[in-house]
């Protein structure tokens, strides 16, 4: 088993805490995994991203080879196709149709989706209204998570374990709006995938 | 023996604590904050007393370092590859002085300037102080190399340096980790003039530090992190360090491979093991993150030997860091081509965050700044120097910490009036002060502008040393007291605001104006933890 994973989205859109999810979920189902991440100026609602790699033997370099990732997760649209040079040509793309647009020079929302629906294997839904539905309205990030999850050859049960373990010390209400956001992004998926 | 998911710097703080270190020096900077952050947090190091408050700047945070290890004690100081420059004159010096108790220096060199105004390679600075540099390929290499930094500094008496690049440094993986050292007692050094510097004894120390060279040489030959792997095919040798290891490996599967390689960790450079792989291949081919800084050590001037391969011939770049692809080319292997970026994707400039109060001051000060001509405007290393882009396009200069004062005060004294100085709180405290206190010496016409945001705010909200103390600072230095301003940097008090910047600009002397916000940041992360504490007490309740 092996799976490399582009995570990314705009500073401050939770893509640190789908990684660290995936992260909890990932030793506790005894996988071998390395993560790097965004720190410093990049944050300041620029581009962020996180290389993951997930596998059942040993992982070498901290970053996926360009054109070997076998998911995109992405909280945002054009962030996305940003990273899209290292999607592998089997890939998926799973993807937020939810612009975040702040910066004057924001291109067409429709040419980008155009550009998304050019690629055939992608799951994209707007998170955010997912997220304000169900009465989570900070948990586009995990919508986008639950709706990776169909594909990420990992036990679902593991990735709610995972958001316990993220947010143990946050109150109760944080844990299940954040579980509740997972299984309604898994239900699209599944829809979807139909 | 257990495993942690653990950064680079994370591995190497558990690896402090965990080798008996008593207390971590720093001031923060990316990609090396997480070090000092992770022994804050950890409650291990709480139950050991080991202490790890902020220093001001790198220079006092070795300095202190230094003083713990004269007394006997482990410590470990850590920053980003430009606060070696700043630290640089403590740093060559404790070459001279030696060690009493365990120093390991840290630096994150930034390779691509992710978040730094240079790519400087640290190993230079290794090189140039000649002590042991120490430069792990994974984060568990980092945590052992922790041990061992320290036994090698205790047992010849110097400190060792400890090279990381950003993709270690903020690359998580399991670590296994176990609990080895109990801290030093206190105990001074035997020879109680072996930090004292004057030249008779300088020269001595000096003389040992020659010395003790072919010892470093024996170590980088012997501690097992300089690992040479036969190879049958020997058209070509691979001499490759720290992280681009694992870029290699990536690739060709194992170090077992067809060719030679030596895999670097350690400095000085293994003279014996570089002349073997030269001596066994037709040609070698070096990958190393940074400079080309083992390439340069063998290749030399005349080049008039063996082919060699690496960032100086074209084979890989000569900036930016390493990724796997890269190394995949250089070793002409067929690599998949990913997918192009589609034209409609643009970039996304990092911008201050909605509400920031810096937005509120650089507004202020465009408009007060309308009259004259453009390009008076020195600032300095954080958040605010985002001032340099749309819709501000304000700054004219950042260039390294405190020089914003200090290039202010030149250009005023060439005639540019009004110059002004824009610099943050803890950036003023880490290296603005000295600079205006020259000002104040001279009676230099400059406006400085002392962000006050309440905290060190680019990387990630630390302690800043100058909260609740700038106005006294600058008035101990000799800022007239009536030319210190202080305002609320908000949209309604505009007008007020562009106020008094046009007062003071007029001023032919020093005047210091500091806009006092706190971070939004920092506001909101407080006013959450408090929710989140009220609720979880009322969950018990």
């Amino acid at each position: 088993m092996k799976k490399d994973i582009i995570i990314c989205g705009v500073g401050g859109q939770g893509i640190v805490s789908i990684a660290a999810t995936i992260g909890y979920a990932a030793v506790e189902s005894g996988l071998k995994f390395k993560q790097s991440e965004v720190h410093g100026m990049s944050q300041r609602g620029g581009e962020v991203q996180s290389h993951f790699r997930l596998s059942d033997s040993e992982i070498h370099s901290d970053l996926i080879p360009k054109g070997k990732a076998d998911l995109i997760i992405s909280v945002e649209p054009m962030e996305a196709l940003r990273y899209i040079p290292y999607l592998s040509k089997e890939g998926w793309i799973i993807t937020n149709t939810k612009p975040f647009i702040n910066f004057a020079k924001y291109p067409d929302i429709n040419k980008l989706m155009d550009s998304i629906d050019a690629f055939p294997r992608h799951i994209a839904l707007n998170a955010d209204e997912t997220a304000r539905n169900i009465g989570a309205p900070k948990s586009a990030n995990m919508v986008i998570l639950g709706a990776a999850s169909m594909l990420l050859e990992m036990d679902f049960s593991e990735l709610e374990n995972g958001i316990k373990l993220l947010f143990k010390n946050k109150s109760d209400d944080v844990i299940q709006s954040n579980i509740s956001a997972l299984r309604a992004g898994r239900e699209y998926a599944i829809e979807c995938l139909k | 023996m257990r495993k942690l998911p653990l950064l680079g710097d994370e591995a190497i703080a558990q690896g402090a604590i965990d080798a008996g270190l008593s207390e971590i020096y720093a001031y923060p900077g990316t990609p090396s904050t997480e070090i000092t952050e992770f022994v804050q947090r950890s409650k291990e190091a709480k139950a050991k007393n080991i202490r790890s408050s902020w220093s001001t700047n790198e220079k006092t945070a070795m300095e202190a370092a230094l003083g713990m290890s004269y007394a006997g004690k482990r410590a470990m100081v850590c920053m980003k590859h430009v606060g070696l420059n700043v630290a640089a004159d403590a740093f060559i010096n404790s070459a001279i002085t030696g060690v009493n108790g365990g120093l390991i220096v840290v630096a994150a060199d930034d390779p691509s300037m992710h978040s730094s105004q240079n790519e400087q390679d640290s190993r230079f600075f290794g090189k140039f102080a000649m002590i042991p540099v120490l430069e792990p390929s994974n984060q568990q290499e980092a945590y052992d190399m922790v041990h061992y930094g320290f036994e090698i500094s205790e047992k010849y008496r110097y400190p060792v340096l400890m090279r990381i690049t950003t993709r270690l440094a903020h690359s998580r993986a399991d670590v296994a980790i176990e609990n080895r050292n109990q801290q030093n007692e206190i105990q001074i050094p035997e020879n109680l003039k072996q930090f004292v510097l004057l030249p008779a004894f300088a020269r001595k120390n000096y003389n040992r530090l020659i010395e003790i060279q072919s010892s470093f040489q024996y170590e980088s030959l012997n501690s097992g992190f300089n690992t040479y792997f036969e190879g049958t095919n020997k058209n070509l040798g691979i001499i490759v360090s720290g992280i681009a290891y694992n870029y290699l490996l990536e690739n060709i599967g194992s170090a077992k491979s067809d060719y030679p390689i030596l895999k670097i960790t350690q400095y000085p450079l293994p003279s014996e093991l570089i002349k073997k792989i030269y001596d066994d291949c037709k040609s070698l081919l070096v990958i190393e993150e940074g400079y080309p800084f083992i390439e340069e050590s063998i290749s030399g001037i005349l080049s008039n030997g063996k082919q060699i391969k690496g960032r100086l011939d074209g084979t890989l770049p000569r900036v930016g860091e390493l990724e796997p692809s890269l190394v995949a080319k250089a070793l002409n292997l067929e690599i998949p081509v990913g997918f192009a970026i589609p034209e409609i994707v643009v970039s996304r400039p990092p911008s201050l965050c909605g509400g920031c109060p810096h937005i509120d001051s650089f507004n202020a000060l465009n408009e007060a700044l309308q009259d004259f001509t453009p390009g008076r405007v020195f600032s300095d290393i954080g958040c605010y120097a985002l001032g340099a882009l749309p819709p501000f396009d304000l700054i004219n200069s950042c260039v390294d910490m405190g020089a914003s004062v200090t290039m202010a005060k030149g250009a005023s004294d060439a005639g540019l009036v009004p110059s002004v100085a824009v610099i943050g709180d803890s950036t003023f405290t880490h290296s603005g002060i000295t600079g205006l206190i020259d000002a104040v010496q001279d009676k230099t016409p400059i406006t400085v502008i002392i962000l006050d945001n309440l905290t060190t705010a680019m990387t990630g909200g630390q302690l800043s040393q100058a909260t609740g103390r700038i106005e006294e600072i600058c008035k101990g230095i000799g800022v007239e007291e009536e030319h210190i301003r202080i305002f609320t940097p908000l949209k309604k008090n505009h007008s007020e605001n562009v106020k008094v910047i046009r007062e003071e600009m007029n001023y032919k002397g020093v005047s210091v104006i500091i806009p006092r916000r706190e971070c939004v940041v920092t506001i909101t992360k407080k006013t959450k933890e408090a929710r989140a504490a009220k609720s979880k007490t009322e969950d018990k309740e």
